[in-house]
């Protein structure tokens, strides 16, 4: 055995080094497997029996705060929602990106910084404004209104990182497209939209979180229960049921679980998505 | 003929201006109505009294102005913001750093790591704050500790530390900053993992063979190279960490006393609690104001520090 000293230390050091994060690896996950726990159980004994895996195990609470708590409903408008609002915002501002890009018009610089100003100026209280625009618009309690004021909250950023991506696309296979009988149309849809396939990738995952998490304006913006999506549903839900854990527990997961699992399936993308947006900014 | 020719090519140029302009119009329109005009319209409700739903509206100039300056409860929910940032500032962006800095090396497990510390800033504000409001729930009931926290201090032996963390103003607000933390760790350790991977590894060995030992390479090497990428976290951290509000919302609630407030609370009970939209505005308008002062001035450092 000839374990020199370097060695030694070097052990010491990498598992003091995994201690220290394995410990905030269980800070990060155990809030998440208590409420899971505490979904597994019933309204007598989530209140007295504390060990980490429940004597009893019941999977009911999920399908009556399905149906009961409505969660169901909720679930499905926060789909609709997410889905409509990340479509429209990547179609809007590809198309938008790859015009600032590729195309000439006049006040096409103003329109593009006034976008990336946009970005930089913070707007708290905007929703007061808002919500006095939406009423009069007739676009209170209405799922289109909701939808079109979150595309608009998305557009600034994807509209910046899809414009970096264009403008770095070859003007080559611009000309093979357009020699081929592609108007800027068929670039935008044929050429463009496929090879900016990562940027698209980064903006889908990051709005999908942020349109799934969104609270105020669902809050301000929808009052119908049958319209509400998830985050908001679950604030009314606790203020109706509030001592019902183990139904809320319940619907926290399903609130949880898909965007959990969305971002575990990509999260690749959004640590390289991050981590350009780190270097660049 | 040469001259049609002319009037038919800027014809033709209009046409074609015109069509690529239609690109960006979904764009401009949606952006118009509504950012642009919310926008102006935050500026020309902050000098008006208006209750949300009549049509008429008093023009009272800056008298709105004037009694924010004097309205206690807003100060002090902006120093409870503050609080909220500076803990964001210190304890979460210190841990991110350590976090990034043993992450940054080739070891078993770093990608468990990676991707288990994004996990808290996926989750939405709601989930994390009701989560944590059964954690820290102080109830009791058949002489056993409902929340999780006090049962297991009770457990060993720290019945001095059982406590009502959530009611208490004492630790209400210290709660709410400490899990705003632990929601908004993921994101500083990310990026400050991304911009320590972009170090060249030469450095390094340059340093070693200077014969600097660790805490030197960090604050003469690490450090050096990494401010363009702290800044842009910490400008991100203080912008994210003023304007919470939902994790109140959902921790606490919007209670009968104001040791919880935060800007963005106030902002909302004025509109939605008592009903007066221009002083709303007037809130947003002040308070996104000095935002821009915080933000710019970071501006202002970082470009002096990139020059030295």
């Amino acid at each position: 055995m000839n374990v020199n000293k370097y060695q030694v230390t070097s052990f010491f050091n990498s598992t003091i080094i995994h201690i220290f994060l394995m410990t905030v690896a269980v800070t990060c996950l155990f809030p998440l497997f208590w409420m899971l726990r505490c979904a597994l159980m019933t309204n007598q004994t989530v209140f007295t029996d504390k060990s980490l895996i429940p004597h009893v195990i019941q999977l009911g609470n999920f399908l009556q705060a399905w149906k009961e708590g409505d969660f169901g409903m909720f679930f499905l408008n926060s789909v609709i929602y997410t889905t409509s609002v990340v479509i429209g915002i990547v179609l809007v501002s590809s198309l938008a990106a790859f015009a600032f890009s590729r195309l000439n018009f006049p006040g096409k610089n103003f329109f593009f910084y006034m976008f990336v100003a946009a970005m930089m100026i913070p707007l708290p209280g905007s929703f007061v404004p808002l919500y006095r625009l939406m009423t009069m618009l007739g676009l209170i309690n209405t799922r289109i209104g909701y939808i079109l004021c979150m595309i608009n909250v998305g557009l600034s950023m994807s509209i910046l990182l899809l414009k970096t991506f264009f403008d770095k696309m070859p003007a080559d296979l611009e000309d093979a497209a357009r020699i081929d009988g592609c108007g800027r149309l068929g670039i935008w849809w044929h050429v463009a939209l496929p090879l900016a396939r990562p940027a698209i990738a980064v903006i889908v995952i990051f709005n999908s979180l942020s349109v799934w998490n969104e609270y105020i304006l669902a809050a301000l913006l929808l009052n119908d229960t049958s319209l509400m999506p998830l985050q908001r549903g679950l604030m009314v839900f606790e203020g109706t049921h509030s001592v019902d854990y183990p139904l809320l527990m319940a619907g926290l997961t399903i609130a949880a679980v898909p965007i959990v699992s969305i971002y575990l399936l990509m999260q690749r993308h959004i640590i390289k998505g991050l981590s350009s947006g780190a270097i660049v900014g | 003929m040469s001259n049609v020719n002319t009037k038919s090519l800027s014809v033709s140029r209009i046409k074609d201006s015109l069509t690529n302009f239609s690109f960006v119009l979904p764009a401009v329109l949606i952006f118009s109505i509504f950012y642009i005009y919310p926008f102006f319209d935050i500026f020309n409700l902050s000098l008006k009294e208006w209750n949300g739903i009549s049509s008429h509206k008093i023009f009272i100039g800056l008298a709105n102005f004037k009694e924010l300056m004097q309205d206690k409860i807003w100060w002090t929910s902006m120093k409870n913001a503050c609080f909220i940032t500076l803990i964001a500032l210190t304890f979460q962006n210190a841990l991110a750093l350590a976090l990034a800095l043993a992450c940054d090396r080739k070891m078993r497990l770093e990608k468990f790591y990676r991707v288990v510390f994004f996990i808290p800033p996926v989750l939405s504000e709601i989930v994390v704050g009701f989560i944590w409001r059964w954690i820290l729930n102080s109830g009791v009931q058949d002489g056993q500790h409902i929340g999780l926290l006090n049962f297991w201090l009770d457990k060993i032996g720290l019945h001095h530390m059982v406590h009502n963390w959530l009611s208490d103003p004492k630790t209400a607000l210290a709660c709410i900053a400490v899990v705003h933390s632990w929601k908004g760790f993921g994101w500083g350790f990310i990026m400050l993992l991304a911009g320590l991977q972009t170090i060249d590894k030469q450095l390094y060995e340059a340093a070693k063979v200077d014969g600097a030992g660790g805490w030197k390479t960090f604050t003469n090497v690490t450090v050096p190279m990494m401010i363009p990428v702290i800044l842009v976290v910490v400008i991100l951290t203080i912008l994210g960490s003023m304007q919470v509000f939902v994790l109140v919302l959902s921790m606490v609630g919007q209670g009968l006393v104001y040791h919880t407030e935060v800007p963005v609370t106030r902002i909302l009970s004025a509109m939605t609690g008592t009903n007066r939209f221009g002083y709303a505005c007037a809130m947003g308008v002040n308070f996104g104001l000095i935002l821009i002062c915080v933000s710019f001035a970071f501006k202002v450092i970082s470009d002096k520090m990139k020059q030295a």
